[in-house]
């Protein structure tokens, strides 16, 4: 039997959409989920007080405040290596050997496995470079891991700086960096937010390279670079995995997982408001 | 670009000490950051070179072929066993069955993005697709722990919840996002005098999505499919979480399996530094990078076929 055009074409696209909204309906029930049994057990005081009672009672602060720090620090340490390594590439690099190699090493580096990551921060931070097991070295670790997102943000945010500007500055006698400086910097910075928003969101979800250079299973806050920290993700790794009874720790894996949804999401959805906004306010 | 830098010099020469100093602070400011630039070769180099530093001594140990041809890895028996084979191909068997899941939804929403759906509703769903790809791994891990693992052992009667189905599912899921993105830029891609010249010898939307959009964009979501495997041998939480841990050589898709990642993690924080054990681990750690590198640049090459240029 041969059917017509139309009901062939309409039964298809039927496919194509349900096949899509199934992605959209797995991604719903997965947040549906987590929030529904992570909001119970949520509270103020699950947010303002450490475990206790090996991790039975109390909350998550210090593994909170723990990823605060490590993603402060692994910013610190990326951005500025991050923003010159674009600005090299955008405004200085012609298509020579050497910018071809730097952006294959960017895309590799890009491709690299977290965990390997995590073994070359164990070799070099902790052991080589003797930082210990701590924050410092699991920071210098993600920090080389978001490089190349925030190399190739940082970049792209460059580049939407219209040439003219450029042009303009070293018409009037600047020199290219006080071109650079004067003229693209101010207008690119807003997109490179963007992008470094995006990967400290990234930074806060991590696990594995913290578990190899820096993770502890219970700490107080850490008072130095180079305590051990505690951090959500491993928190919450272990609570769903090492601790029983898990109808005791059920709940409160559930609830560390909201929060650590909710802080991730909530970065990147400040980058997809940041990008709103200046997109609005310049467009070239 | 660079030209300014340059044409300073003869300038500095003419107008006098100042200049010349202006000059010098330009030259310096261009190095440090071609030196930026340049770290990332560093960063790669170094990596390579740590994880050799500290993989190589196994093989003062052990021989290459025990290694890579092992059929066993029991590193804390008696006889301490260090053989790839059960955990390259429990990365395969979980990596495998992800692919397989994920690669026909992905280009189907692809498709109903790019072809069919109306531009707003695009607007909508895209990003909301994208939110899955940002879901931290340990949450992907723990949701298939908790959830997925139950309905894989109540849907297939699987002994375990936590086996390589279930692993294999989590993975599709976290390779969806990135397959749907760059496929779907992929088809957008394509010039729309294609779309156009089809449709005026009188195909319909869909003979011309299937037959002309898809074919052209076939390098593009073959490129986005590696980039997703990529991601998917990489991945080492939700692995970890999920594959039910047992470095075994997988027979059935319902056994517990363990993946190169997953040894790596869960193994590193008990064993004795500089140890064969050690070594091993570190081993694996090579093979992880050479696998990922060598994935990763056959995408670029088949990326740099795909983009259509001169339009």
């Amino acid at each position: 039997m041969m059917l017509s055009k139309g009901v062939v074409q309409r039964g298809a696209f039927w496919l194509l959409r349900l096949t899509c909204y199934a992605v959209v309906a797995a991604t719903a029930f997965i947040l549906f989920d987590i929030t529904a049994k992570g909001l119970p057990h949520l509270s103020w005081g699950f947010i303002t007080q450490a475990p206790r009672d090996r991790m039975s009672h109390g909350g998550i602060f210090p593994a909170i405040v723990g990823t605060i720090y490590l993603v402060l620090l692994t910013v610190g340490l990326a951005f500025p290596l991050g923003i010159a390594a674009a600005i090299y590439l955008a405004e200085y690099a012609r298509n020579t050997r050497l910018t071809r190699t730097i952006r294959l090493a960017i895309a590799n580096l890009a491709g690299v496995p977290s965990v390997v990551f995590g073994l070359f921060g164990l070799g070099i931070f902790v052991l080589f470079l003797n930082f210990g097991t701590s924050l410092l070295a699991s920071a210098f670790t993600l920090a080389l891991m978001i490089l190349p997102v925030m190399i190739t943000a940082c970049e792209e945010a460059l580049r939407t700086v219209p040439q003219s500007f450029r042009e303009g500055a070293l018409a009037l006698g600047a020199t290219k960096w006080h071109a650079i400086r004067t003229s693209v910097l101010p207008y690119a910075l807003p997109g490179m937010l963007t992008g470094s928003i995006l990967s400290v969101s990234r930074v806060a979800g991590e696990t594995a390279p913290v578990l190899l250079t820096g993770a502890a299973l219970s700490a107080a806050v850490p008072g130095s670079v180079f305590d051990q920290v505690m951090v959500l993700p491993y928190h919450l790794f272990i609570l769903s995995t090492n601790m029983y009874p898990a109808k005791v720790y059920l709940p409160i894996a559930y609830a560390t997982a909201l929060v650590l949804l909710i802080v991730v999401l909530g970065l990147n959805l400040a980058a997809v408001a940041v990008r709103y906004i200046v997109r609005r306010r310049h467009s070239f | 670009m660079t030209a300014t830098a340059d044409e300073a010099s003869p300038r500095a020469h003419s107008v006098g000490a100042q200049s010349t100093g202006r000059y010098l602070k330009e030259r310096l400011i261009r190095l440090g950051f071609v030196a930026a630039g340049v770290s990332s070769i560093v960063i790669v180099g170094l990596i390579f070179l740590f994880l050799l530093k500290d993989g190589l001594p196994f093989l003062a140990d052990y021989s290459v072929w025990s290694f890579l041809g092992g059929l066993s890895w029991a590193p804390v028996s008696s006889v301490p066993k260090f053989g790839l084979v059960p955990i390259l191909s429990g990365t395969l068997a979980v990596t495998a069955i992800a692919i397989v899941l994920a690669m026909p939804v992905s280009v189907g929403a692809a498709l109903y993005l790019s072809e069919v759906a109306h531009p707003r509703e695009r607007e909508i769903v895209k990003p909301f697709i994208e939110v899955l790809a940002g879901i931290p791994s340990v949450v992907m891990g723990f949701f298939g722990y908790v959830v997925l693992g139950q309905a894989v052992k109540a849907v297939f009667h699987a002994e375990v919840e936590h086996n390589a189905l279930t692993g294999g599912l989590v993975l599709a899921l976290m390779a969806i996002p990135t397959i749907v993105t760059v496929s779907e830029d992929a088809m957008r891609s394509v010039p729309r005098q294609f779309r156009e010249a089809s449709l005026a010898l009188g195909a319909s939307r869909w003979e011309t999505a299937w037959r002309v959009v898809l074919p052209a964009s076939a390098s593009g979501v073959t490129a986005a499919t590696m980039l997703g495997l990529g991601r998917a041998v990489g991945e080492t939480m939700a692995m970890l979480m999920c594959t039910g841990n047992a470095p075994a050589i997988p027979t059935s898709l319902l056994q517990p399996v363990r993946t190169m990642t997953a040894t790596i993690a869960s193994e590193m924080g008990e064993v004795a530094y500089g140890s064969p054990h050690y070594h091993a681990l570190f081993m694996v750690g090579v093979i992880l990078f050479l696998v990922t590198l060598l994935i990763n640049s056959a995408a670029r090459k088949v990326i740099g076929r795909f983009q259509f240029k001169g339009q």
